[in-house]
């Protein structure tokens, strides 16, 4: 049972803002509701107004950026819209694959990627994914508009950089290169995941070095982290040398990242579990190199 | 005295009926059906998006009715199972559960046999793998999957017909 409210229904970002700027803490901007409605159910958090962004026209659509070829996913759309659209499987088809793998069909149907991200949970799929993409998001508001890398965007458990008037009306993934496979891979029992290790390998046009290495962890800490030791230690090594080497590779996650215990497992296991999945992940993207790519 | 609670008005067909409700904003979708529209096939279990029970489709598209407001289903179409049946001739899947007792308690069977027609409408002949990942999201505690994966299978080949 939901405590009252009154839905708003703007027809612009702009005007969303000022309406959250206008009704203050009482309100709470509204996309799919998969996760709002859920902690509005178990009355941890009390709105007496929901402002629905689903009345803006325009904020669920994918494409592509002519100039630069980055994916651009509207925030409003839905995880089944990004699994099925024909884009997103011609340019980013790991994302598609990802998507696959979330939540449930129902959750699916209705939850929206920009809610996703804007809850911040910690143990979802998108975060990782896109951290190890080096995706941008944009953020609205009455004054403007501004592109955050989302390294910046992810605080920590449940709090983002997006002031609370702001939108985040886009999501910009920036297109793999030729020589650039990547990965992700998740683990756990429930609907959510344990942990989710994303990973984008890069070598040189003979793929016999690597040239740049991204890994991303969810799950494991209260935001999405780079793991930059693991990524410093494979990094203008050669391809084989790093293979031999994995263990060790993996290893430095234990220096990137202070796993946090919860439900899904404690922080020895957690951590653990990253040198496991890292491990994988860098087979998993060196083996995209033999096939179709991804 | 408390201040009057807002409400609006929704028009939407469920089941095939045009209905304009007087609800409010925070109506939850079963609540609506169940105790305004007296569609009690609808069944509330774990409330929070994860068991199945309360799916119903939203333009043919499986949703969780417990964490779906009302409001969402405007100028929509909703269907339960109660408007699955063409009068006295049962859908194909509601046919293969009772050919295949796919049911024991029947708890979770509303939710499974709109999400299994929804699978079919999607993918008509879907593999055995296509139906365990698209039914994933729909528990049934008495367990028995075995059933209710035969009788998708059933459903699939008697739909092909």
């Amino acid at each position: 049972m939901l405590r009252p409210f009154e839905i708003h229904q703007p027809a612009s970002a702009a005007e969303a803002s000022r309406l959250r700027g206008a009704l203050g803490e009482e309100a709470a901007f509204y996309a799919g509701g998969t996760e709002l409605l859920l902690v509005m159910k178990e009355g941890l958090l009390r709105y007496a107004h929901l402002i629905d962004l689903k009345t803006i026209g325009g904020l669920d659509g994918i494409g592509v950026d002519a100039t630069t070829g980055a994916l651009c996913l509207g925030a409003l759309a839905t995880h089944a819209a990004i699994e099925h659209s024909p884009v997103v499987a011609e340019r980013f088809p790991l994302l598609a694959e990802v998507e696959r793998s979330v939540a449930n069909v129902r959750v699916k149907n209705v939850g929206t990627l920009g809610g996703n991200l804007c809850f911040a949970e910690p143990h979802a799929d998108p975060g990782p994914l896109f951290l190890a993409c080096e995706a941008t998001v944009r953020l609205e508001g009455a004054a403007g508009a501004r592109d955050l890398p989302i390294g910046q965007f992810f605080v920590d458990a449940y709090q983002t950089a997006r002031a609370p008037e702001e939108v985040l009306t886009q999501i910009r993934v920036p297109r793999f290169g030729p020589h650039t496979r990547g990965v992700y891979l998740r683990f756990g029992w429930h609907e959510r995941p344990a942990l989710g290790v994303a990973l984008a390998l890069t070598l040189d046009p003979g793929h016999t070095q690597v040239a740049d290495l991204r890994v991303a962890v969810g799950g494991v800490t209260l935001r999405p982290t780079r793991l930059r030791g693991v990524e410093d230690r494979a990094r203008g090594r050669g391809l084989d040398e790093v293979l031999a080497s994995l263990e060790t590779v993996g290893g430095a996650a234990a220096g990137d990242v202070r796993p946090t215990s919860d439900l899904y497992g404690s922080a020895e296991y957690k951590g653990a579990m990253v040198k496991v999945f890292v491990r994988r992940a860098f087979l998993g993207a060196a083996a995209r190199f033999n096939g179709s790519g991804g | 005295m408390a201040p009057p609670r807002p409400v609006m008005e929704v028009a939407l067909t469920v089941n095939g009926g045009p209905h304009v409700l007087s609800i409010e904003p925070c109506a939850l979708l079963i609540d609506t059906l169940r105790d305004q529209l007296g569609l009690t096939g609808t069944k509330r279990s774990c409330d929070v998006q994860v068991c199945g029970a309360c799916t119903v489709l939203v333009n043919g598209a499986p949703v969780s009715a417990c964490t779906y407001l009302t409001y969402e289903a405007r100028g929509k179409a909703v269907l339960t199972i109660e408007g699955l049946a063409r009068g006295d001739e049962v859908h194909p899947v509601q046919q293969a559960f009772i050919d295949h007792a796919a049911f024991q308690c029947g708890f979770c069977t509303p939710g499974m046999i709109l999400a299994a027609a929804a699978l079919l409408r999607e993918i008509p002949h879907p593999s055995v793998e296509a139906i365990a990942h698209y039914m994933r999201g729909n528990l049934c505690r008495c367990t028995g999957y075995t059933k209710i994966l035969e009788a998708i299978q059933a459903a699939s080949g008697a739909i092909a017909r």
